[in-house]
């Protein structure tokens, strides 16, 4: 979103989030999930490796780095879709190793995927419906009798097309997802997030791929998160977004987290501007990172 | 897919203790007293019989295994020492009489513990063993045990000629091909036809492995190519291959009836005595000969010939492939023409070991292909040789521990073990999953 | 040529308990490929322990009627779960050899003489109906008209089985239309994205298999209670007719497999008197009418090449619900 739109009001920032210096790995106040010594190889390729990562509790946080990062395979490991080589991490003070994706996904956090999942066998409104948790009908035996889960089906439902109102995909409820827009589909995707009432929304992400138009519904739809006591932590390369929405910034390279903190500090960090503009081009980013230690006297 | 495996691993490991845990509690109860009959097979209209004496004592539960054509059964004598197995059709076949449930100090005097049937020309066939006082001779089990063995590489030869079609196939084109047994009783068939027409054998051999060729490039040219051009989904094309293997198999069945036709020189073939006891036919020696020269020609093939490596890149890549300029649609062909080729030549060789053509023979072995292409990982070609080879003597060694008729249960659950365990197979390589 | 006795084998097969068991077995075979997308080439596996399972109750362990079908569901169930738990996880194509492979084993374990007092090897169990007929409402006497005449206890299986039908489609198309069908659906197209919404992707497959499973057994109990069980019968062969019956109907649907079942029947009945028939007239060459009959499989796998590649939604089926279609 180069050029950018301003947003219609400027956001909230949250401030005070850290204790003590911003540097990669810094404790938070109020830290929802903490990761520690989390580490992925596949093959011989590193390709997560942290030490230590907070993640503050009813803000935005912003996670970027170059490709390649590790950032949505992060994701995959915290989320549960992915099994970590070693490392310990909770949610709210409850320990998610070894948990199952869906398990995860039932505490309270729930996370998009890059290449859009809206299921384009349901309708707009079925999708949403699914997203709902603790549905009486999802089990077998009690759904072969619509009178145990009638009642409940239609208050879900209410609450679906309340959402998809706010959505502005109301029009659409009764087509075929498939039918939708890239664009469109995002939306839907965050909205049926939103139906599992999540307390940790995890978007990876979010702006890949859909049109201008949209950039600007999506990013109010992400503060209104905020607003409504969710913690958001989303993937993006977008730094005009980033520097609007984020009140947090994690960077990450070649798998390690190279710097954390508020977005203006943040991009003016001279290892970030090394790892996205490469001004050190004939220093290896390993270095930089501090994955490879030059003998004395090398640059 | 990862999360797959994050989600069901939890499950499957304590899913999977449990299950052995039980699997080998019930295997134990069944196995610990088989309830065996004196008579079997009575549906059958040709019968084998006999009588086990002792110098005019009739000896009770003396296990008789009756083995040919595909087919096998055993029983245990009753109270009169008599025993009746029915068979499917007049053969040939092999009877053993299994020492270790004579008494102590009795043995068979003559002939061995395993000895042939001839069919004459009525419907039954009566067979009585010498039976004294006697050294039981103790090798003769082992004896037996290195027949099995030879049938089994014997065995495993042929099936490996067809698995490593169907595993380049797979390779290339990521379809499990369910119509290979199909394309293997090809090779029998038409030898049958070309005999019949008055051919000789010498020649229709050739000529059928050639015309089996043609039929695979015929099933690539008219069918696989054009649905691949068209992007038509896996799950169709599995089930494409299902329908070609039933037209086939039935189209067969038309042209053959129900019943078994031999190849010239099947039965009768001399035994030549290789060591001890034990013996090999004519057949087995010029078959287990044919396979090796036709899979060390293939895989010189394989590794020195420009279609060859390509082959193998194709198999092992096939966006690489292309992209390094090969053309990957001609070697999809040529597999194709090679896998009809060799399978045709299993067909051939399976017609002479079981012995005997039957409409439904290609369907009989088509999981054992598989289980010797996934055991030596499903895209490579020397893996399914190997697969092959272990399956083949797997399955003829096992009937020496565990009722005969139950020897082919075995290899089919070493190949659901090992897709549950180990997908890519001893050669295969760990990336092609998933 | 003997048009008449050519209609009634056709029309005979129209209402016999053959066609609804095969209904039934095409009903749980759609459970577990329409609607959830499992290959599964093994279905025959199931309806032989659905069968067996009857049988050896009865004959074995003296179960009443109604505990013998009992003991087949659950014995069908227990199956299923074995099956489930090490395969569920398998990707598409290694569940289909899976599949075939197991129920072959199944097929081996009942033709083996190593239980033949239990399972009669390849003999096969007879005489376990009884204690089914003792239960039969219908007086003796014919019942039916023109070609459809039965006896009361040929009247009583194919009203039970209709019944069991009747239930089983009513069952399936409750369950599709319920939120547990919603996660079906989206397990089908997408796990990833159902698990990501909080759902155990594997229960869900495990129930459906089972359901399924239990549904296809009955198929085999009913489809041998009028006659006998035999092994024979359970050959790969059978899962394909199956399968052929489900894709000409429509797959993801409840409706299909039903239409799908009756058409294939009747098909087979048809050509399974004309096409001899044809023969011994000397209208189809030098073929004789052993050889004739041979031809309607064969026509059998045509029509499944074609039906996959140019309907593969079948006749009742829409194209849109389905996955395993590349677009």
């Amino acid at each position: 979103m180069s050029g950018s739109k301003p947003l219609k009001k400027a956001p909230q920032k949250s401030t005070g989030l850290h204790v003590g210096d911003a540097s990669p790995g810094v404790k938070k106040v109020d830290p929802i999930l903490v990761a520690d010594h989390v580490s992925r190889k596949f093959g011989g390729l590193v390709a997560v490796d942290v030490e230590h990562v907070e993640i503050p509790r009813g803000a935005i946080t912003a996670l970027i780095g170059p490709n390649g990062a590790g950032k949505t395979t992060l994701f995959n490991l915290l989320t549960g879709f992915d099994k970590p080589d070693t490392g310990t991490w909770s949610f709210s003070g409850k320990d998610l190793a070894g948990v199952p994706a869906h398990k995860v996904a039932k505490m309270g956090q729930v996370r998009t995927f890059q290449l859009t999942k809206a299921l384009g066998l349901l309708t707009v409104l079925e999708n949403m419906k699914l997203g709902a948790k603790d549905q009486t009908g999802e089990s077998l035996f009690q759904s072969i009798f619509p009178f145990l889960w009638k009642k409940q089906e239609e208050e879900i439902e209410e609450r679906a097309l309340e959402i998809l109102e706010r959505f502005k995909l109301l029009k659409l409820k009764d087509d075929f997802a498939a039918s939708l827009s890239g664009g469109q589909r995002k939306l839907l995707e965050m909205a049926r997030a939103l139906m599992t009432k999540p307390t940790l929304v995890m978007l990876d992400e979010p702006m890949a791929g859909v049109n201008p138009a949209l950039t600007e519904s999506l990013l109010e739809h992400i503060l209104d998160l905020k607003t409504e006591g969710m913690t958001v932590l989303f993937v993006e390369h977008d730094m005009h977004m980033v520097r609007h929405i984020a009140d947090w910034v994690i960077v990450m390279a070649e798998g390690r987290i190279i710097a954390e903190g508020p977005p203006e500090d943040v991009m003016k960090d001279e290892a970030v501007v090394d790892a996205y503009l490469g001004s050190h081009q004939d220093v290896d980013l390993g270095v930089v990172t501090g994955r490879i230690t030059l003998p004395k006297g090398e640059k | 897919m990862s999360s797959a495996t994050t989600e069901n691993h939890t499950f499957f490991a304590r899913g999977m203790k449990m299950l052995l845990i039980a699997i080998l509690a019930f295997a134990g109860v069944l196995f610990a007293s088989p309830a065996m009959a004196d008579t079997v097979g009575d549906e059958y209209e040709n019968k084998i019989l006999g009588n086990v004496k002792n110098e005019g004592t009739p000896l009770q539960g003396v296990r008789i295994i009756v083995e040919g054509n595909g087919y096998t059964a055993e029983v245990v004598t009753d109270a009169d020492g008599k025993w009746s197995i029915g068979v499917p059709e007049a053969g040939s076949y092999l009877i053993t009489l299994v020492e270790d449930t004579l008494p102590e100090g009795i043995a068979v005097l003559e002939g061995g513990a395993t000895q042939t049937v001839e069919w004459g020309f009525t419907n039954s066939v009566v067979w009585n063993f010498f039976i004294g006082e006697g050294e039981r001779n103790p090798t003769s089990q082992l004896d037996q045990f290195f027949m099995r063995v030879f049938a089994g590489l014997n065995f495993g030869l042929l099936l490996g000629l067809a698995a490593i079609g169907l595993s380049l196939v797979f390779g290339t084109t990521a379809l499990p091909n369910f119509a290979h047994g199909e394309m293997v009783t090809m090779g029998a068939l038409f030898t049958l036809f070309l005999t019949l027409a008055g051919v000789p054998l010498l020649l229709s051999f050739p000529l059928a492995v050639a015309l089996s060729a043609l039929f695979g490039w015929g099933l690539d040219a008219a069918v696989w190519a054009p649905l691949r051009a068209r992007g038509v989904g896996i799950v169709q094309l599995m089930i494409v291959s299902i329908g070609l293997s039933l037209t086939f198999r039935y189209i067969t069945q038309a042209f053959l009836g129900g019943g078994t036709e031999q190849l010239p020189g099947a039965l009768g073939s001399p035994e030549i005595p290789i060591f001890r006891t034990v013996t090999l036919s004519v057949n087995d020696l010029v078959s287990m000969g044919v396979s090796l020269v036709v899979l060390v020609a293939f895989a010189f093939w394989l590794l020195r010939s420009k279609m060859g490596k390509a082959t193998r890149a194709v198999s092992d890549n096939a966006d690489l492939a292309a992209a390094s300029g090969i053309n990957v649609d001609q070697v999809i062909r040529v597999v194709w023409i090679m896998a009809g080729g060799l399978a045709g030549l299993a067909g051939i060789l399976w017609a002479y070991f079981r012995p005997g053509l039957k409409w439904d023979m290609g369907e009989k072995i088509l999981l054992f292909i598989f289980a010797a292409g996934v055991l030596g990982g499903l895209g490579t070609a020397f893996g399914a040789f190997v697969g092959a080879m272990i399956v083949g003597v797997l399955i003829e060694t096992s009937a020496q521990f565990i009722p005969s008729d139950l020897k082919y249960v075995g290899a089919l659950l070493v190949m659901i073990i090992i897709l549950l365990f180990r997908p890519q197979g001893i050669l295969g390589r760990r990336e092609r999953i998933g | 040529m003997d048009i008449n006795s050519i209609f009634i084998n056709t029309a005979q097969a129209l209402f016999s308990p053959v066609t609804i068991a095969f209904a039934m077995a095409a009903l749980g075979l759609a459970i577990h490929f329409g609607f959830v997308g499992l290959l599964n080439f093994g279905i025959a596996g199931f309806m032989a322990v659905g069968a067996y399972g009857y049988a050896i109750s009865t004959l074995t362990f003296g179960f009443p009627w109604w505990a013998a079908f009992l003991a087949s569901m659950a014995a069908s169930a227990l199956f299923a779960v074995l099956l489930g738990i090490p395969t569920l996880q398998l990707r598409g194509d290694y569940l289909a050899i899976v599949t075939i492979a197991a129920a072959e084993i199944v097929r081996l374990l009942l033709l083996s003489t190593t239980w033949i007092k239990t399972t009669g090897s390849a003999d096969g169990l007879v005489a376990y109906a009884n204690d089914f007929r003792s239960i039969n409402p219908f007086p003796d006497g014919t019942y039916g008209f023109g070609p459809w005449s039965y006896t009361a206890n040929q009247f009583w299986v194919l009203i039970f089985a209709l019944v069991v039908l009747a239930l089983a489609a009513l069952l399936l198309w409750r369950l599709v239309r319920s939120p547990w069908g919603r996660v079906i659906k989206g397990i089908r197209e997408d796990e990833d994205a159902v698990r990501a919404l909080g759902k155990n992707v594997f229960a869900y497959k495990m129930q459906a298999l089972v359901v399924g499973g239990i549904v296809a057994g009955l198929g085999g109990a009913l489809y041998v209670l009028p006659s006998s069980a035999n092994p024979m019968l359970f050959a790969t062969s059978l899962t394909f007719f199956v399968w052929t019956a489900l894709l000409l109907g429509g797959a993801a649907t409840v409706f299909g497999p039903l239409l799908g079942a009756v058409i294939f029947w009747v098909l087979q009945a048809f050509l399974g008197s004309l096409l001899p028939a044809m023969a011994d007239a000397g209208l189809l060459g030098a073929l004789s009418s052993a050889q004739a009959g041979a031809l309607r499989f064969v026509l059998v796998g045509i029509l499944l090449v074609v039906i996959v590649i140019v309907r593969p939604q079948g006749i009742v089926g829409d194209k849109r619900e389905l996955t395993f279609v590349r677009k």
